[in-house]
């Protein structure tokens, strides 16, 4: 039952990446009809991931797995803030737009900002200079670190110069190539996608 | 006031977790977890399906919208296993829309036009050596990138030269990551001693 | 060698430690250390300065707040400068999160520079869908966004009176934590050929040289540091430039840990101290 499917992505793929070549205002007025379909149906993707994390905490009260008191404070949360977002709206000033500055978006952060910590104890234990390469990514991080911040340019006036050539040389040459890997990588699968060579995106019959 | 105390205890409940796991920092990250998603369960609501499906269908009677309307529902289905067939429909039209979308896009921005412009005429002068630098480098990656052939010969040592092209990258990269991360900790000690605990002056 | 073993494997809250003393210390006794500018920020400064006054950019702030901290003082210096300028700014977002700090960065923006929202600036807020959304607003604008993040129709807003694509606007300025700045380039100037220019993370930055060399983008404004640059081109002491003592003294205490730690290992090595703890857990 997936050779309907398939045809949809093979129209659907086929049709928009001619579209993006075709000038013609009637060809343009599909491309953009095409577009805000599929900005909802990404929407109703989203709120596809909110369910299945519905879903798994209210499993995880059912079977009073540990930690399930924890379950209720998201499961709650999740309810209580997706009422009051569609009843009151979510701009500064409304209920969740201060939930949003006191609770989103510090906690978010202060996730993020941990990172700082583990950074440092890792750099300290891990990054050893074993080989001529991690020698290499050694002392390149050690230039970046110390050239790019204001203490830089005290410690030697060239840092800062050294830093920029570092980015706009090696740094450049092997993203670039990084890029047009990603690039042609990125192309064929699309194209294996719209033929119908890879499948995976659809499940297991 | 409370609103500040609010986010400062919350912050301080994450922050514990540098000294171990703890019922505080669990508290923290469910209530993260649920108080994210409902708010991008709101936020779909007020920003897209309100203005781009419900104002059209309810004042302009514009019915070709129920086509998406019907889609989003189908992959809705998807969050109980005997739904998978119908979802795969609207699976199957998104994935084809962004696959069609990322063969121009990637062509041109990142083959055609990243290829352009490594091909480009080099500077006068010393500038010449950067750039004769950056296709050196250019090439040995690809060539350390191109694993179709066995390393070994001119083959071997291109990809040699380029893998330490990577590493000089990667140092960047890295140097860099680490300012970014060392950033996020210190908004969050401003915060803290300025919003909340006020021994720092307010802009 | 019994004390190169224990420093090798001191306990990680002692680097904590460190690490919280060298951003604390810093914030209350700042040394106002100066921030040098790197050419390409100021190429990004440029850009925009180069705009005549009256002229339409669109500032798409794609990031939520797991790192507002780099990303939201470098919106509100943009948006300062535009609002400086009388640059008329149409803003949104591309992730649900980012509303209310899309929000959040105009209204900060717009206090310190007396700017009015719908006279200097429209806030569109979200669309979901990324490259989707990059290319109808290309197409029709209207079409991805009918009314603004309040619910006024675009034609009743005079900064979005007459705009219905990129082609209406003279810049599309980029604030992004993702993937996502690589769509812009992509399409909005791959596609539509605006004018762009980016703004990112730190962890990002040096993933887009290959851009500003080929002009696709034409400056490149990268994490805190970054923001702090355009904080000084516009004359501003915000957070961004508050922070950097604290960014150079941390950064210094993670080189010296990479040295120490070396050198630890090196001196090991040298005893033939087989058990040593060569590259320990980092959970330890």
């Amino acid at each position: 039952m997936r050779r309907g499917p398939l045809l949809v992505t093979f129209l659907s793929g086929a049709a928009i990446a001619a579209l993006f070549f075709i000038p013609h205002y009637r060809a343009q007025e599909v491309n953009s009809k095409l577009l805000e379909w599929t900005l909802v149906v990404y929407a109703f993707a989203l709120i596809l991931g909110s369910i299945s994390l519905w879903n798994s905490h209210v499993r995880k009260m059912k079977k009073r797995a540990e930690g399930w008191g924890y379950s209720v404070v998201t499961l709650s949360t999740l309810l209580a803030i997706t009422i009051l977002g569609v009843w009151k709206g979510v701009g500064e000033g409304t209920p969740v737009g201060t939930i949003y500055d006191n609770v989103n978006s510090p906690l978010a952060s202060t996730m993020f900002a941990l990172l700082a910590f583990v950074i440092a104890s890792a750099a300290f234990r891990a990054f050893r200079a074993r080989s001529v390469e991690a020698t290499l990514l050694l002392i390149t991080a050690i230039v970046m670190m110390v050239g790019r911040v204001s203490i830089g340019p005290l410690i030697s006036p060239h840092l800062p110069g050294v830093t920029e050539w570092l980015l706009d040389v090696p740094n450049l040459a092997a993203k670039r190539a990084i890029a047009l890997g990603v690039g042609l990588g990125a192309v064929s699968i699309a194209l294996k996608i719209i033929l119908g060579i890879e499948r995976s995106y659809l499940g297991r019959s | 006031m409370i609103e500040t105390w609010v986010a400062a205890f919350l912050t301080l409940c994450v922050f514990s977790f540098l000294y171990k796991d703890n019922p505080f920092y669990r508290f923290a990250e469910h209530l993260f977890v649920g108080s994210a998603a409902g708010y991008l369960l709101a936020v779909q609501w007020q920003n897209v399906l309100l203005p781009n499906v419900w104002t059209p269908l309810a004042r302009g009677r514009d019915l070709i919208v129920l086509i998406p309307l019907l889609l989003g529902f189908m992959m809705l289905a998807r969050a109980w296993s005997k739904g998978a067939g119908i979802a795969r429909w609207s699976i199957a039209f998104y994935v084809g829309i962004y696959s069609g979308v990322a063969i121009p896009g990637y062509m041109q921005a990142q083959i055609f036009a990243q290829l352009a412009d490594a091909a480009k005429p080099w500077p006068a002068g010393w500038a010449a050596v950067n750039s004769a630098l950056v296709l050196v480098g250019f090439l040995t990656v690809l060539a350390y990138f191109f694993f179709s052939a066995p390393h070994t010969g001119v083959h071997g040592a291109g990809a040699r030269v380029g893998i330490y092209f990577l590493m000089v990258a990667f140092g960047a990269s890295f140097g860099y990551t680490v300012m970014a991360r060392v950033s996020l900790l210190i908004a969050r000690v401003q915060f803290l001693l300025r919003d909340w605990l006020h021994v720092l002056p307010s802009p | 060698m019994a004390w190169v073993r224990k420093l090798l494997s001191i306990d990680r809250r002692i680097i904590f430690l460190l690490v919280a003393a060298g951003v604390v210390l810093p914030l209350l006794f700042p040394l106002n250390l100066p921030v040098t500018l790197t050419p390409r920020v100021k190429a990004a400064f440029d850009a925009i300065d180069a705009l005549p006054p009256g002229s339409k950019v669109l500032l798409s702030m794609d990031f939520e707040p797991d790192i507002m901290a780099e990303l939201m003082p470098m919106s509100v210096a943009i948006l300062r400068h535009c609002f400086r300028k009388r640059l008329q700014v149409i803003a949104m977002t591309l992730y649900p999160a980012g509303t209310g700090l899309g929000e959040r960065a105009l209204t900060t923006a717009a206090k310190a520079e007396g700017a009015v929202r719908n006279r200097d600036y429209a806030w569109l807020g979200y669309k979901s869908g990324f490259q989707v959304v990059m290319i109808g607003i290309g197409e029709n604008l209207r079409g991805m966004y009918p009314v603004d993040f309040y619910g006024t129709p675009l034609d009743s807003i005079p900064v979005t009176r007459g705009v219905n694509s990129y082609r209406q606007t003279a810049m599309v300025i980029n604030v992004s934590g993702s993937s996502g700045t690589d769509y812009w380039i992509q399409f909005a100037q791959g596609r539509f050929h605006a004018p762009l220019v980016v703004g990112c993370t730190a962890v990002m930055a040096t993933d887009y040289y290959p851009y500003l060399s080929s002009r696709q983008i034409l400056g490149l404004i990268g994490g805190l540091k970054g923001a702090a640059e355009y904080e000084r081109l516009i004359d501003d002491f915000g957070d961004a430039r508050r922070g950097m003592d604290a960014q150079s003294l941390v950064h210094l205490i993670i080189v010296m840990l990479v040295i120490v730690g070396n050198a630890a290992l090196f001196i090991s090595k040298r005893a033939g101290d087989a058990g040593g703890p060569a590259a320990g857990s980092m959970t330890r």
